[in-house]
């Protein structure tokens, strides 16, 4: 079931959360909500799930076509997971799970023995078999996650909404139980937005992602999309590392991609986009030199930072570590650099 | 209070041979402050209550069960029942709503809530009696329309019980707060969102998340309750087997010099005491395993 989202604004006083938000969300799609924080992705998440109101007056929301700006959180069919998973302390796992069904009303409930086959399954699919009769704080982080997302799938929603799912959990855990997610998504097919601040966790499982900054969705795309060809210089820099040059520091040795730089204007360039080689090039050929200022080879990447003399600008490369092996750097050495790819924006933009 | 000071204590003495840390005291000053406390507790609170079961029993185990039976010592413990049930209810049902509101919502003059909440603390019992016969007395605000109605509520039942509501007004609803604040409302909006309705969010949720909590305020406005006399004093007019509740009814026979009597309901009111501590401690204890858990 697909999300609309039109012309939604939020203000808390003086602060605007939201203004103005249009937004898609195509079936069965899993959807990044990328930003920041105070960018508004967890308002805008709370909106749509009807935990938060839109401000008066302001647009609407639809669940496939169906208007519902109005109707109330519980009867908007959406399966909401908390950052901090919110689970009911009190009650075991299978009891929270089960949560969703015992609060029906009578005609509605199914009966005991379906709900417990029901809390099984989902026990199964979320890999917590045998877990039913702990208690929440008995379980680890990425544990007490999966129950929260069991328990949201009980009431079989139209859409799932995750606020920062991994956001509590170390780093070693959060890439195990993205890349679960992803899979999971490809089992079930559930229209899903997630809220995340970690490009590298959006990029890695969306099928689309929508980048947001000050109230602002800044764009919207597949993540090959947005990361190669960012509409704004706060997604180039948000999505990676960058480096900003001054076009006219580099002038004339400007390379391919940029034909309409400006007289000082900027030129964004991603560290593994630099090109660097030893001997000095020819006539004609387009390049640069820089002097090698330091070497970090630790990592699956090396890195270089390099000083661009006429500017005495600072150039990041990346490159791999055969290559770095290969073109055997000294430190204070001159070498040439080759702008591969590179961006640039008008001055109008501020970042 | 005193039984925490002595068992912290009892916990920074050294094992003997041990070797003096810096961070410890000399033996001498720690002896010094552990014999100061055990002093004050057995002249303010072990005598007195020595002294009430001692003068309650001083002719013998019939004249106590004498003076408890008595018509009127029976009349004021009904009384004081009486009070402590209603105003215990109306203030569980008052703070928790209170609590609720400023836990889980944000709006304009919360701060002044919180205030108004505190005020019976702030205000001396005496007073507030005061502000009950100023409004409700032959001479108050609706003391005139009440007459004319015939209702009584100043030197009779609804007067007490109004008096003893305000004075015990803070305690649920000051236990309840920090605890609601800390815990947030995340679990609610969870069970919102799962399609339960505000009833069954808050009999499901809410209420098992706060019910030490809330135990532990009703034992202390109970206790309160029970034992408030300032504020009943000024509005209740001492009629004999009819508004007298029991603090008020020891002042009655201590002044006529029935001191078995006296220390005979006293030594209720004391007994009182000790069941709602040994009732905290329990409810305290069971709260600090709920939360290791």
């Amino acid at each position: 079931m697909s999300i609309h989202v039109s012309n939604i604004r939020k203000s808390f006083g003086a602060f605007t959360a939201l203004g103005g938000i249009d937004l898609n969300v195509p079936a069965g799609k899993l959807v990044a909500l990328l930003g920041p924080s105070g960018s508004g992705k967890t308002t805008l998440l709370r909106i749509i799930a009807g935990l938060d109101e839109p401000d008066i007056g302001s647009g609407r929301i639809a669940f496939h076509g169906e208007d519902v700006t109005r109707v109330p959180a519980g009867k908007r069919k959406v399966g909401f997971v908390f950052q901090h998973y919110a689970l009911f302390r009190h009650m075991t796992v299978f009891e929270n799970i089960a949560f969703g069904l015992n609060v029906r009303p009578r005609r509605d409930r199914p009966p005991a023995s379906d709900i417990a086959d029901r809390v099984h399954r989902l026990l199964k699919l979320v890999q917590l078999e045998g877990l039913d009769a702990r208690f929440p704080s008995q379980l680890s982080g990425g544990q007490r996650q999966r129950v929260a997302l069991a328990r949201a799938l009980a009431v079989e929603p139209k859409v799932l909404l995750l606020d920062e799912p991994f956001g509590a959990l170390d780093a070693k855990v959060r890439k195990e139980l993205r890349r679960w997610l992803r899979r999971f998504h490809e089992e079930i097919h559930l229209t899903t937005l997630f809220v995340t601040h970690d490009q590298e966790e959006a990029l890695e499982i969306a099928d689309e992602v929508v980048i947001m900054n000050q109230a602002k969705i800044e764009q919207v795309g597949t993540p090959q999309e947005v990361y190669d060809r960012p509409a704004t210089p706060f997604v180039y820099q948000f999505l990676g590392n960058v480096n900003v040059l001054r076009a006219s520091a580099l002038a004339p040795a400007v390379t391919p991609g940029a034909p309409a730089l400006m007289r000082d204007g900027q030129i964004y360039v991603r560290p593994h986009d630099i090109a660097i080689s030893r001997h000095v090039p020819g006539a004609g050929a387009a390049g640069f030199f820089a002097e090698v200022r330091a070497i970090h080879a630790a990592g699956p990447q090396a890195r270089l930072s390099l000083e661009h003399m006429p500017g005495r600008e600072r150039i990041e490369v990346e490159l791999s570590r055969s290559e770095l092996v290969g073109l055997d750097l000294k430190l204070h050495e001159q070498v040439s650099l080759r702008l591969r790819r590179t961006h640039a924006f008008s001055d109008d933009y501020a970042i | 209070m005193a039984v925490v000071v002595t068992s912290a204590l009892a916990k920074a003495r050294p094992i003997a041979g041990a070797p003096l840390r810096a961070t410890q005291d000399p033996r001498w000053v720690r002896w010094l402050l552990t014999g100061i406390a055990l002093v004050f507790l057995a002249f303010f609170l072990l005598l007195p209550l020595a002294a009430v079961f001692g003068e309650a029993l001083r002719r013998g185990v019939g004249a106590y069960f004498a003076a408890v039976g008595d018509v009127d010592a029976l009349a004021s413990v009904k009384l004081t029942l009486i009070a402590a049930l209603i105003s215990v209810p109306a203030n569980v049902l008052f703070g928790v709503a209170a609590a609720w509101c400023i836990a889980k919502y944000s709006f304009r003059g919360k701060s002044l809530l919180i205030t108004l909440i505190d005020l019976p603390f702030a205000v001396s019992p005496v007073i507030s009696g005061l502000i009950y016969v100023l409004v409700f007395g032959a001479q108050g605000w609706l003391g005139p329309w009440l007459i004319e109605h015939d209702m009584k509520i100043i030197f009779a039942v609804p007067g007490i019980v109004l008096a003893t509501t305000f004075v015990t007004f803070p305690f649920v609803a000051r236990e309840l707060i920090p605890l609601m604040q800390a815990q947030g409302s995340e679990e609610e909006y969870a069970a919102i969102t799962l399609g339960a309705n505000g009833w069954q969010t808050f009999w499901r949720v809410t209420l098992p998340n706060i019910k030490w909590g809330l135990l532990y305020g009703v034992i202390l406005c109970n206790a309160r309750a029970m034992g408030e006399f300032g504020a009943v004093s000024v509005v209740s007019g001492h009629i004999r087997g009819e508004t007298n509740t029991m603090p008020l009814h020891v002042e009655i026979l201590y002044n006529e010099y029935n001191f078995v009597g006296a220390f005979a309901v006293a030594s209720l009111l004391a007994l009182l005491a000790l069941v709602t501590l040994v009732l905290k401690s329990i409810v305290e204890w069971r709260h600090a395993q709920a939360h290791a858990a």
